[in-house]
């Protein structure tokens, strides 16, 4: 049974990481979970970034956060991607297998995954 | 919504907007109904607003002139003859006991019944996205009950944030196995 005490545990060890990790977070990944995110799927599609993000050791330079609703309803699940220096990345229509793959080749391998963006849908 | 626990996801975020420094969230079940509660200390509403907010077609967004959160849980609510109230008070005239309530009963043997799914990836969602609110959760079962009281992890944890993915893993697994054991042992 899980019990107050392993939190303490994950307390200790956290420490000294919170500290490292502040004023980092290069990245910026929002999610939009008005209701329409949400009724769209938002809710997997942003656990799978926040599991990833940490599978993958990325938690120092990508922070992960939700937003209300970004105002594009008919492309939810939304994600979008701010990086300091660059355009802002717009993934629509997102699912957990491509929240994935942009954690795996846009947040740590640095390229976009064009097919996926706003920009690269046949509308 | 495919989920209840969607719409709990949904609505909860009010209350955060609202400014509520705790959301208290509770499903109740008996064999033939499901009761969801969700309290929050909020600024409230005004009585005209009150009036408006199962209207789709009024909305605190800004990105466009239609809100569907409360109008669908009520949806939900009522195509199983169950029933959705809200009561608020406002900050102005209560100004040290404010808030709102979103009260809704489902008939859980109707054919239109929403399932209400898994509510833990919910509660984690929102404690990921608010991890400076306090949630208060409980599901409570003829014979047991489900909670979580992110006041009482805050007291532990102290300045660890709540929203790091170590602790909310641990909220995950301490919810589903509350739920796969029958509850907290007291």
């Amino acid at each position: 049974m899980k019990s107050l005490a392993e939190l303490q545990a994950i307390k200790a060890k956290m420490k000294d990481k919170v500290i490292l990790r502040e004023g980092s977070g290069d990245i910026r990944v929002v999610v939009g979970m008005a209701t329409c995110g949400i009724a769209a799927g938002a809710r997997p599609v942003l656990n799978t970034l926040v599991e990833e993000v940490s599978a993958q050791s990325l938690t120092d330079k990508v922070t992960v956060s939700q937003t209300g609703c970004i105002g594009i309803c008919q492309f939810e699940p939304v994600v979008e991607v701010f990086e300091a220096g660059k355009d802002k990345v717009t993934y629509v229509k997102m699912t957990p297998e491509k929240a994935k793959r942009v954690v795996e080749e846009h947040l740590k391998g640095g390229k976009i995954v064009n097919e996926f963006t706003l920009g690269g849908q046949n509308l | 919504m495919k989920e209840l626990s969607l719409n709990i996801l949904d609505i909860a975020e009010n209350s955060v907007k609202a400014g509520a420094t705790l959301t208290e969230i509770c499903i109740e079940e008996t064999p033939d109904l499901l009761t969801l509660t969700i309290r929050d200390n909020g600024c409230g509403m005004t009585e005209e607003v009150l009036r408006g907010v199962t209207d789709p077609f009024y909305t605190t967004r800004t990105t466009r002139k239609v809100g569907m959160g409360l109008p669908l849980l009520k949806l939900e609510a009522e195509q199983t003859g169950g029933s959705l109230t809200v009561t608020s008070r406002h900050e102005k005239e209560y100004p040290t006991d404010h808030g709102t309530t979103v009260c809704s009963v489902f008939h859980k043997n109707h054919i239109d019944f929403t399932p209400l799914g898994n509510v833990v990836p919910s509660i984690t969602t929102l404690i990921q996205g608010h991890p400076d609110t306090d949630f208060l959760f409980t599901h409570i079962f003829p014979n047991y009950t489900v909670s979580l009281d992110t006041r009482e992890l805050r007291t532990v944890l102290e300045d660890v944030p709540l929203g790091s993915y170590e602790v909310l893993k641990w909220i995950e697994e301490y919810l589903d196995e509350q739920y796969e054991s029958g509850g907290k042992t007291v």
